[in-house]
């Protein structure tokens, strides 16, 4: 354990306590606390940024299960730092800003910051691991917290449906992702991230690497919202604000995109990889600024663009990856694009997460966040205008922002492979300088429109006479740090581009480094008349014009049917497999306790059998058994006969004699059998059980004249007889093969010498196993309260199983219904359709009026309890 | 002696086991019973029977019975004995309340029950 370790776990720390803070203070609003440890955590880190600049990474290990390899290892270069920087940076803001925007009155905040805690730890987790399975167990724990705060607010809908869609998308993409961690494993023998770097060429020719690549490549796309797997993000917005601007913006979208750089320098350097990251990348960002400019809600635009700008920072992951294949100066060229993907992420980060504020401020304060409804507010708002418009013009890439600066290197960048000549580059090449540039446009478009259509022309109807005025001030100055961060980082970029941005590319393309230079650094406003800024300036100009005719493109937008969107097939299919599994899981889940029996039985038959079939040591004993004498035949033949003439006895009282008769036999078995306390105590039990089955019986007169002969049914006879047979081979098996030596010659032995007693089974109950038999007292305990309660206990006290909970026009209800439904009808035709409850409340119904109250059975309960004593007491005695 | 036994085993579980599979919960109840029975014979039978006197020293016997099987024999008699108590309990407040020790009507008049409440 070292203080990296306990970093990184601090937040896990703080959440399980903060239900106890808050109770001990409980008028401090919740988010202080998240502030606070983000603050630590932020500041402890940037002690590292020394040794992270100078390019030492810090590495501590920590086993875990070390019998299969797995350890905690953390490992802190340049791009986990920057991460675990944004992840804590963002944290105090975002925290700062949910003080304000959380209403502490109306909503559980303790769950709320629970939830933000322990997914800032699986982030932070995330980033840190070496090890292949840690990092997945964090990727997922990240997946599952934004599934919780997705749908925070339970009650809707929208919130439940958007949750389960992000959860069922990231989950698959992590499954994918374990998959592919294994197959690395399989290829290389180390689930070590380091020791993966080194495994090299012979990784590369191995016939899993392809499969390897794409699951993985299908893990970081889900996650990091790539076009086709873009779909749960819009939904995803269904989340406070703060969690949007946190999780869905900020950091947990980016997962993605540091998992494509971590395994950069395992996978670059072959056209698969290239392809797939930059065109998938370059597919998001076109299509996702394409959608952005149909939205009409503040956060859907933002929804979009952030899919667009990660599909951005994809592409140039990809586009850097070709830094694998050449030496020199066109390596360096072509790692310029990481440095842009590593410059835009910690850019986008800033300009998103301050417009993600604005956004929630805007929503705040008017109450809407439909650009339709809003318009004309920058004079009541003005910090809020100007933020936003900080934010935006960095978004769009304008000067002097620091979007503009990494804007600008995208271009570039996208240039670049015009003249790389590998991969297929020749033929299409052109393709990335023309997406990226049409891609830009609509930026613009959409960054201007958010600006405008919300806080400048006329105020509409909605909003009209309505008071509005600037938001508190704790929400105002996180994104205010962010909108001057944005500009910060366009006038002085030298500021992170040396202690940041270097170790973090360099991190991702360790080839740059492997001659002892540094990676040149060229972050700065003004490059020249290059290309670029040629681009940059069309963009400008389109984008102008685009934005002024903009209701007139309307139209075009919409194009795109909805019929056919992504969004419609994953619900197809969704309520296709919720069909597919009512249909299979009613087939056998019919609701009737035997059947359950019978596949319980079926399924013992089958493995026990195998296993006898199977197995060579089974050999049958020949001679040597015990003799019988004429009257045990008489027992024997009496046992066998009373147990098989149950199930013909027509009428109750007969059955229960019956077997009461097998209950007596075994103890004279017991006798012959040299088992005086088993004798003793099974003619106290099967007293006992007989009188307990009479007295029921004379409380229920009913049943002592209803006659009834049970009605043959093959299928049962067939299972039982089948499992009859099994265990008359088991027993006759267990005879011949007996491998070990028996362990009962130590307790004859120690009986006397080292418990004291001369009854050997009393000893071995009370002394050598004596925590057992305190368990078995523990179960008679747990029956008889059982039984005092279903006796005692009246409906009123337990009178919960009533309170029923539905939602309207809820489809998961519905989806229910349905299962019960064909529950029922397969049930057979004695059933009424309702609802099932659990059983607990079948036993509030039992209780439900009852007019005698029989204790006899209870004190029965109690005198056993006590025979069992005097048994026990007797073996002590004894000694 | 034991391959007799090991059959007796044999005919319990399989009265047992078709007793479970009844409609009627008194039976099922009975099963469980005959089911143990069956259990504490084969138990008995695993050490193989009668190899010696009963497992009580200082009787001058040198020669026992297993006394391990006895033991487990022992805790399981009894909490058998709870188990069937706390199920012969249950099936007769069942019936008490919904008026048949069948199974399957005991279903549908549960649910009746559920909804005459709502």
């Amino acid at each position: 354990m070292s203080l990296l370790h306990l970093l990184t776990l601090s937040p896990f720390l703080l959440a399980a306590l903060l239900p106890l803070l808050g109770k001990a203070v409980p008028r401090l609003h919740k988010g202080w606390f998240a502030a606070a440890l983000s603050a630590l955590v932020f500041a402890t880190l940037l002690r590292y940024l020394g040794d992270i600049r100078d390019g030492s990474p810090i590495i501590k290990s920590f086993d875990w299960i070390p019998s299969l390899g797995i350890s905690f290892t953390v490992y802190l270069d340049g791009l986990s730092l920057l991460f675990a920087l944004m992840i804590t940076g963002m944290g105090v803001l975002v925290a700062l800003y949910s003080i304000a925007y959380m209403n502490a009155a109306k909503e559980s905040l303790t769950r709320f910051y629970v939830f933000l805690l322990v997914f800032m730890g699986a982030m932070l987790g995330l980033v840190v691991s070496d090890n292949l399975l840690t990092l997945y167990g964090f990727w997922e724990l990240t997946s599952i917290t934004s599934f919780l705060l997705i749908g925070y607010k339970n009650e809707k809908h929208r919130s439940r449906y958007g949750a389960l869609k992000s959860l069922l998308i990231t989950v698959a993409g992590g499954l994918g992702l374990l998959s592919g961690f294994i197959l690395l494993y399989v290829m290389s023998g180390t689930y070590r991230i380091r020791e993966l770097f080194e495994a090299g060429a012979p990784l590369m020719s191995h016939p899993l690497f392809l499969p390897a690549m794409i699951l993985i490549l299908f893990g970081a796309f889900t996650k990091s919202a790539q076009y086709p797997f873009h779909i749960w993000l819009p939904d995803a917005m269904e989340a406070p604000t703060p969690v949007s601007a946190y999780l869905h913006s900020a950091t947990m979208v980016k997962a993605g995109l540091y998992l494509v750089a971590r395994m950069s320098p395992i996978f670059s350097g072959t056209s698969e990889w290239f392809w797939i990251v930059s065109l998938g990348g370059l597919i998001t960002l076109l299509y996702g600024s394409v959608a952005a400019i149909k939205q009409t809600d503040l956060k859907g635009i933002l929804a979009y663009s952030t899919i667009s700008q990660l599909g951005l920072i994809m592409s140039l992951l990809g586009l850097s990856s070709l830094s694998g294949i050449f030496d020199g100066e066109e390596q360096i060229l072509y790692a310029a694009a990481g440095t842009a993907a590593i410059f835009h992420l910690l850019n986008h980060a800033v300009f998103k997460g301050a417009l993600f504020m604005a956004a929630g401020i805007v929503d705040h304060e008017t109450g809407t966040r439909d650009i339709r409804k809003l318009g004309g507010i920058a004079q009541v708002m003005p910090i809020t205008f100007t933020l936003s418009l900080f934010g935006a013009f960095s978004m769009a890439g304008l000067p002097p922002f620091g979007g503009f600066i990494s804007k600008e290197m995208f271009l570039e960048s996208v240039i670049e492979p015009l003249h790389a000549g590998v991969f297929g580059l020749s033929t299409w090449a052109a393709l990335f300088p023309i997406v990226a540039w049409i891609a830009s446009v609509f930026t613009f478009v959409y960054s201007v429109l958010f600006v405008y259509r919300t806080f400048l022309g006329p105020r509409k109807k909605p909003l009209k006479n309505k008071q509005i005025h600037e938001a508190p001030l704790l929400m105002v100055i996180p994104p205010v740090l962010l909108a001057i961060m944005a500009l910060v980082l366009g006038f002085f970029p030298g500021l992170v581009a040396y202690s940041l941005i270097r170790p973090a590319t360099e991190a991702m393309i360790p080839a740059v480094t492997a001659s002892g230079e540094r990676l040149p650094m060229d972050l700065k406003l003004w490059h020249g008349l290059t290309p670029a800024l040629w681009m940059t300036i069309g963009v400008i100009v389109v984008g102008i014009l685009l934005a002024l005719t903009a209701k007139r493109w309307t139209k075009v937008y919409n194009f795109i049917p909805r019929r056919v969107s992504i969004n419609r097939a994953y619900d197809i299919s969704l309520r296709f497999f919720e069909h597919i599994t009512v249909r299979v899981t009613s087939l056998y889940m019919n609701g009737s306790s035997r059947s359950y029996v019978k596949y319980i039985l079926g399924f013992m038959l089958l493995v026990l059998g195998l296993i006898l079939f199977n197995s060579n040591d089974v050999t049958f004993r020949v001679g040597a058994y015990a003799t019988i004498a004429p009257y045990e035949w008489v027992i024997l033949i009496g046992l066998a006969a009373g147990a098989l003439a149950v199930p013909f006895a027509k009428s109750r009282p007969v059955a229960i004699i019956l077997t009461g008769t097998v209950g007596y036999l075994m103890v004279l078995m017991f006798v012959f059998l040299r088992a005086p306390d088993l004798a003793l105590t099974q003619m106290v039990v099967e007293s006992i059980s007989v009188t307990l089955y009479l007295l029921c019986f004379y409380h229920l007169p009913k049943l002592r004249t209803e006659r009834q002969a049970v009605r043959f049914r093959l299928p049962n006879f067939l299972v039982a007889l089948a499992v009859g047979v099994l265990m008359t081979l088991v027993a006759l098996t267990v005879l011949g093969t007996n491998p070990f030596e028996p362990v009962s010659d130590y307790y004859v032995r120690e009986s006397y010498e080292s418990a004291g007693g001369k009854n050997i089974v009393n000893v071995i109950l009370v002394d050598f196993r004596g925590f057992d038999t305190m368990l078995e007292i523990m179960v008679l305990g747990v029956a008889a309260i059982g039984i005092f309660n279903m006796i005692k206990l009246r409906r009123k006290a337990t009178d919960v199983g009533s309170r029923h909970v539905s939602h309207e026009g809820d489809e998961s209800e519905d989806i229910a219904a349905h299962f019960r439904k064909a529950q029922y009808e397969h049930d057979g035709p004695t059933t009424v359709k309702a609802p099932k409850e659990p059983w607990i409340h079948c036993v509030s119904d039992l209780n439900h009026d009852d007019e005698e109250n029989p204790e006899d059975e209870l004190s029965d309960e109690f005198e056993d309890s006590e025979s069992n004593d005097s048994r026990k007491k007797g073996g002590d005695s004894d000694a | 002696m034991e391959v007799v036994v090991a059959v007796i085993v044999g005919i319990l579980f399989t009265a047992g086991i078709y007793l479970i599979l009844t409609q009627d919960l008194l039976r099922i109840v009975l099963g469980t019973s005959l089911l143990t029975h069956a259990v504490h014979l084969l138990l008995m039978a695993m050490s193989m029977l009668k190899t010696g006197a009963a497992p009580l020293l200082g009787r001058g016997k040198e020669q026992f019975v297993d006394p391990l099987p006895q033991a487990l024999i022992l805790t399981s008699i009894v909490i058998n004995f709870g188990i069937t108590a706390f199920f012969l309990v249950l099936s007769y407040r069942a019936y008490q309340k919904l008026d048949t020790t069948d199974m399957e009507r005991m279903r549908s008049e549960s649910a009746k029950h559920r909804g005459r409440r709502r």
